[in-house]
């Protein structure tokens, strides 16, 4: 058993060699020096306790959102509907703050019925692709799909409509929150403790979740053989759409920390891609819960480190994302040949 | 073994969680004071910025700019760029990094963005965008030794509807109202259909003003040297919704410019960061349509379509941004806010004009002629922000004879009577 957890390992060790090998090769046809690069990376995403700063405030959306599709993945799904939740979450939560604001409510108060309702929102918006799948039949990939347009355009609408700034009507966001309803950060940086510590938080939870109870066992189950967990008994439907309600909470979260915490309203790309970028992570970690946190702080390092090459190498700012978009594809492909592999053997 | 790994990721995350909550208690900082709109500005002299917060002039000083989109996208963000440049080759020991807004890095904020530059060593941040309004303000709060420039904005006008106490922030803005007249009387001296698209960005009190101001070059070159009936000018903007082309939140301006060419409307100006109007223009053009644009931001973007570009109002930032840069390291950098006439002496100096207007290949010489005409006329004092202006709901904006304030031109609060198209959404 061991063994082989020791050859996987190594054929994930591998699956980053070669990533690194391949975008090495590409820095070098973008007339880049790589080692460079890499250090620029490294040297952006902790050089300053404010570059480190903005790593954690990355990593915290970042938690909440692979925890959440490591339960579904668990359960068999691909929830590629995350980005809408995420998106939903946060248009509950900016709701939520505008209702509010002007009230007499204590802004702790504010905040924490903001959290709430983002998570609710986030639920609502998983359970939808829950409800499709389920009862509609329809694959979670493309109900997914679907409601991740529509909460973009419920979004737009609401920034250039009911929600617009007085005399604007610009796609660039809903007017700015005032400072007593941003997440409190630390002194001078831009970080909440707040958030990290709820990305912490869930991600331990779905760890000890998914391995030790029987909820966990369960999801595995059906994510194995639902036809054979409903004959052991296993109700799957509900597990199913549990699965989806509880990613969708973490989605919602996460919307609310990027409403509250980073962008203090609400715009389009409120997501920030944290969705998609929380599935390549579970991927990555080939959905292991154990590795969720570092690999998340990795490509959270990767994202704002990234931001470096552009300034110093006048390279494209698209260059982190093409390394994090090749490690996923290289670990797939080397997961894919390993499969291969174990099943001539 | 996956027990001691646990142990040890927990253990580590413990570890982050207690080193970055051992700072003193989080603590929002106050709002900076905001001031009601007042009329004229007020007496108080803005505090310059410690000179200990500059370098020596032996030391390089860096300017680090933030971008809307991409240095070389020939519009708005290549302008800016290009500003910093002119200032860099013009002060010694100085030199520019910037960045923009890539789109892998959603998740990243403006702000955040000019910290990186910081990082780097930026000794001055400017923000290019009005986009960027919000993240100037939370980034001169947080750094208050550091000189901040927003392209056009007005939270450092006392006199203005949104001031904001920052004394590390100036804002500066070309007065591109004229550069979009004269732009306007080349579209109306060249349409043949009498149709003329406005290809808007967003709808806020900026680009309201510039599609107006181009509206009344228009109306007037129409009036005076066609000697047509106004009510024969037709002047439609369509918005997008941003400053540039984001598919899947913004209407698509290559749609919209097609879209204006086959409703009829011949004559296509620009009010995105972007050129897609000159190369819709140049496609029909090509395939022998008589259409043509109006380009926009950057001096020399007609040159992706010379044949069907009538002229290019544009933005010229280098010497203003030279004179914010000089007066950074001379440590009396102070909150200022400059809408910077153009030079109209030689609208195109670009050592000494903030904007100006370049024609056109495909602006006909009669029309260039008249084009000279109207730069020489308002040189010479014509004011086309002058009653009678009524708003487009009808309401009277200025009555006949009365000239409009910088309040009134820059807080527009509607299109003009005349143009179609939305002043907000409802």
């Amino acid at each position: 058993m061991n063994k082989i957890r020791w050859l996987n390992f190594g054929f994930q060790i591998g699956a980053v060699i070669l990533a690194l090998l391949f975008t090495t090769v590409v820095l070098l046809m973008a007339g880049a020096p790589p080692l460079q690069a890499y250090l620029y990376i490294i040297k952006g995403a902790l050089s300053s306790i404010t570059n480190i700063s903005n790593v954690l405030s990355a990593w915290a959306p970042l938690l909440l959102t692979t925890s959440g599709v490591l339960i579904t993945f668990a359960a068999g799904l691909w929830n590629i509907g995350i980005e809408g939740q995420i998106m939903v979450g946060a248009i509950f939560t900016t709701g939520a703050l505008r209702l509010l604001q002007n009230s007499t409510v204590p802004s702790g108060w504010i905040l924490l019925i903001g959290f709430l309702a983002g998570m609710a929102g986030g639920a609502l918006w998983a359970a939808l692709a829950g409800v499709l799948k389920t009862f509609g039949g329809v694959n979670e990939i493309f109900g997914g799909l679907g409601l991740n347009f529509v909460a973009t355009a419920f979004a737009l609408y609401l920034i250039i409509g009911p929600w617009k700034r007085p005399g604007i009507a610009s796609t660039s966001g809903t007017l700015m929150f005032p400072d007593k309803l941003w997440l409190p950060t630390l002194p001078k940086v831009q970080f909440s403790v707040w958030a990290l510590g709820l990305g912490i938080l869930v991600v331990i939870l779905v760890y000890f979740l998914l391995r030790g109870t029987h909820f966990g066992l369960r999801l595995k189950a059906i994510g194995k053989n639902s036809k054979a967990a409903l004959l052991m008994g296993v109700p799957t439907w509900q597990y199913v759409m549990f699965a989806f309600l509880l990613c969708g909470v973490f989605a919602g979260l996460a919307g609310a920390i990027q409403v509250t915490s980073v962008y203090h309203r609400l715009t389009p790309a409120i997501s920030s891609g944290y969705g998609f970028l929380g599935l390549m992570v579970a991927m990555l970690i080939n959905y292991q819960a154990i590795w969720a946190a570092p690999v998340a702080l990795f490509f959270a390092a990767l994202n704002i480190g990234g931001i470096q090459l552009p300034i110093v190498l006048k390279l494209d700012s698209s260059l982190s994302g093409v390394l994090q978009g090749i490690l996923v594809l290289f670990v797939l492909l080397v997961e894919g040949a390993r499969q291969r592999l174990f099943r001539k053997r | 073994m996956r027990t001691k790994v646990f142990k040890i990721t927990l253990l580590a995350m413990v570890l982050v969680i207690a080193a970055t909550a051992c700072g003193s208690p989080a603590t929002a900082t106050p709002a900076p004071a905001t001031q009601p709109p007042v009329t004229q500005p007020t007496a108080v002299p803005p505090t310059a910025i410690p000179p200990t917060a500059v370098p020596t002039v032996a030391k390089t000083f860096t300017i680090g700019m933030v971008l809307v989109g991409p240095y070389n996208d020939s519009g708005w963000s290549q302008a800016g760029y290009e500003g910093g440049q002119y200032a860099v080759s013009k002060i010694p020991n100085t030199k520019l990094i910037y960045v923009d807004l890539g789109f892998t890095h959603q998740g990243v904020t403006p702000a955040q963005l000019a910290e990186q530059l910081l990082a780097q060593g930026a000794n001055m941040i400017i923000f290019n965008s009005d986009d960027f309004k919000d993240d100037s303000n939370t980034f001169a709060k947080a750094h208050p030794d550091i000189p901040t420039i927003m392209f056009s904005g007005d939270q450092s006008w006392v006199a203005g509807q949104a001031y904001l106490n920052f004394p590390n922030m100036v804002n500066i803005m070309p007065r591109a109202e004229y550069a979009k007249m004269i732009a306007g009387c080349a579209a109306a001296l060249t349409t043949q259909t009498g149709k003329i698209g406005y290809l808007g960005p967003l709808i806020n009190p900026e680009t309201r003003r510039l599609a107006s101001s181009a509206y009344l070059g228009a109306k007037y070159c129409w009036t005076t040297y066609l000697k047509k009936d106004p009510a024969s000018l037709k002047f439609k903007v369509t918005w997008i919704g941003y400053w540039f082309n984001e598919p899947g939140t913004t209407l698509d301006p290559t749609k919209v410019a097609d879209d204006f060419y086959s409703s009829g409307y011949d004559v296509v100006m620009s009010g995105i960061d972007t050129t897609e109007a000159l190369t819709e223009a140049k496609k029909l053009h090509d395939a022998g349509q008589k259409v043509w644009a109006v380009s926009y931001d950057y001096r020399n973007n007609c040159s992706t379509a010379p044949d069907a570009c009538l002229g290019v109002p544009y933005f010229n930032w280098g010497p203003e941004v030279m004179v914010q840069v000089q007066k950074a390291i001379a440590g009396t950098f102070k909150q200022d806010w400059v809408w910077m006439a153009p030079d109209w002496t030689n609208i195109n100096n670009p050592d000494t004009s903030a904007t100006g207007f370049i024609n056109g290949q495909a602006l006909s010489s009669d029309a260039a002629a008249k084009v000279t005409q109207l730069i020489s006329e308002m040189a010479s004092g014509l004011n086309l922000w002058t009653g009678p202006i009524n708003l487009q709901d009808g309401k009277v904006y200025l009555t006949a004879g009365t000239v409009a304030t910088d309040q009134q031109i820059w807080y527009l609060p509607q299109l003009l009577q005349g143009m179609e198209g939305q002043s907000v959404l409802p």
